[in-house]
């Protein structure tokens, strides 16, 4: 019988899934829709880029977006599964290969906007 | 005798020492998920992930701006005030919603057994916890954008 | 109040294959009264009009688990599935899906048993015990922790109804990882170790992706689905802290 690695994709599933369904709602609702209709300098860039600056905030931006994408890749996966799509290497690359990307990406940017 | 249809499928191969009697009919799984409403709920709520990773790349682009300085943040600001970015975070808030929902609705059964107070701990009352997590966490976070200084 | 029919519809998936390359629906009509079962009325058809139909029964009380099949779309047992429920017709009945069919309404089980062989479904003690230690006791709390899942009659509905066995045969499936849950939950077993190969395996616990229908159809209230996604927090635990306590050999 052989082992499945799936534990490590699943954890990130479900971390990103769990904080999804925490602040999810909240967090598109006023990113997206109350900020930009409301006109508030709620995230006006001196403020943002102190909450970026303080380690609370780096970390919670940071596991936000880190846990968000793990969590639509690994899905994504088995959804494409569940329409026959087998979970090749191609399948997996692509997934969570974007997962990866966007990973480094805000994990580098939260480290240029510095402490 | 009426004959509605025939499902196309393939077959096993012969076994038993090659008896073309015994030839079990394997029925195809394509398009298995429209075969039912509960399918069609699980389907909906596997593609949420769409969403969630969408607002994942808009919060990475985000934070690519304001790393990239004022203007650059400014830029994604504006951005966000487009109709189109609003239409689309209605969209995202409608799938955000069903994946709450369906995520505390599941998460029971992903629980061993609990008990409190010497009685076993039911489903409704795990996903309502999950609920009032929300509820709490979604208030933390509105004080936190609002009240950071 | 309306009237009770006479007759109801029945459309049942026929499959021989000495005679058929592929599956042909036949539409038979049967005398109805409001307590018959989809059983009895596949059994009126067999006795009195086409005694080729093929279906596996037993009990008529939903606790052997024979009669598994598809009515209407729904995996049912058809001893407990009643005509009155279905009126007007017609009723369409189908072999189990997700199974191979084998003939009419009869599915191809040997995967399934063979699963289930190889989860060790019986107590392994945790040490050898003599007579003279007498039975095992159990408080109320301990057999609270496995009862609902030894309730399991075997039936395959819950196969039917999950998706990733369909797509993947190979998915040891609700029924078994259910039943290996239930004498891992004992507080008499010592296999748990022996046990997590299955669960931690490509065909064991990670296949499941939590569509919960499983739970849905079953007749016994067995809930597989919980059986299955909590022990992937177990297979979870033990994928993670496997190289921390050094396990000498495999016993």
């Amino acid at each position: 019988m052989k082992r499945s690695h799936a534990p490590i994709f699943w954890l990130l599933f479900g971390g990103g899934g769990m904080l999804a369904a925490l602040f999810g709602t909240a967090l598109v609702l006023v990113t997206g829709i109350v900020v930009p209709l409301s006109g508030s300098d709620v995230l006006a860039y001196p403020r943002m880029l102190a909450l970026a600056q303080s380690v609370v905030g780096k970390g919670f931006v940071l596991a936000v977006i880190v846990l968000f994408a793990w969590h639509a890749a690994h899905r994504i996966l088995c959804s494409l599964h569940d329409i026959g799509i087998h979970k090749g290497l191609v399948a997996k690359l692509t997934c969570y290969g974007c997962a990866m990307a966007i990973s480094l990406v805000a994990a580098a940017s939260l480290w240029r906007v510095g402490f | 005798m009426s004959t509605q249809g025939r499902p196309k499928g393939e077959y096993r191969s012969a076994q038993h020492g090659g008896n073309s009697m015994h030839r079990p009919y394997v029925r195809p799984m394509a398009g298995w998920w429209k075969r039912d409403p509960f399918f069609m709920r699980y389907m909906a709520r596997e593609l949420t992930a769409f969403a969630v990773g969408a607002f994942a790349v808009i919060l990475c682009v985000g934070v690519l701006r304001l790393a990239q300085g004022e203007a650059a943040w400014n830029g994604w600001l504006a951005a966000l005030r487009s109709p189109a970015s609003i239409a689309l975070h209605v969209v995202l808030l409608v799938a955000m919603a069903v994946h709450a929902k369906s995520w505390f609705e599941i998460m029971p059964k992903t629980m061993p057994m609990i008990h409190v107070g010497g009685k076993r701990l039911g489903a409704q009352t795990i996903t309502r916890a999950g609920w009032a997590a929300t509820l709490i966490a979604s208030l933390l976070l509105i004080a936190l954008v609002w009240g950071w200084r | 109040m309306a009237e009770s029919p006479k007759t109801i519809d029945v459309e049942v998936l026929r499959y021989r294959p000495e005679q058929e390359s592929e599956p042909v629906w036949q539409r038979y009509t049967v005398p109805y009264t409001d307590d018959m079962s989809v059983l009895q009325a596949l059994q009126q058809i067999k006795d009195d009009q086409d005694g080729s139909l093929s279906f596996r029964w037993s009990c008529r009380m939903a606790i052997c688990g024979s009669c598994g099949m598809m009515v209407n779309g729904k995996p049912h047992l058809s001893c407990q599935t009643f005509l009155r429920d279905l009126l007007p017709g017609p009723v369409r009945i189908e072999a189990l899906a997700h199974f191979p069919i084998e003939r009419d309404l009869v599915v191809s089980v040997d995967g399934f048993v063979k699963k289930l062989e190889g989860i060790k479904p019986y107590i392994i003690p945790k040490e050898p015990r003599t007579l003279a230690q007498g039975e095992y006791r159990q408080t109320p709390a301990q057999l609270e922790q496995f009862e609902q899942f030894s309730g399991c009659i075997n039936c395959m509905l819950c196969y039917s109804a999950c998706p990733q066995f369909g797509l993947d045969p190979s998915f040891a499936g609700p029924g078994v990882l259910a039943l290996l849950h239930r004498y891992n939950a004992d507080s008499r077993d010592g296999g748990q170790a022996l046990r997590m190969e299955v669960l931690g395996s490509t065909e064991g616990v990670w296949n499941c992706t939590a569509v919960g229908y499983c739970s849905e159809v079953c007749p016994k209230g067995v809930d597989p689905a919980n059986a299955v996604n909590q022990n992937k927090v177990n297979s979870a635990k033990d994928y993670f802290l496997r190289f921390l306590s050094p396990r000498g050999s495999k016993s």
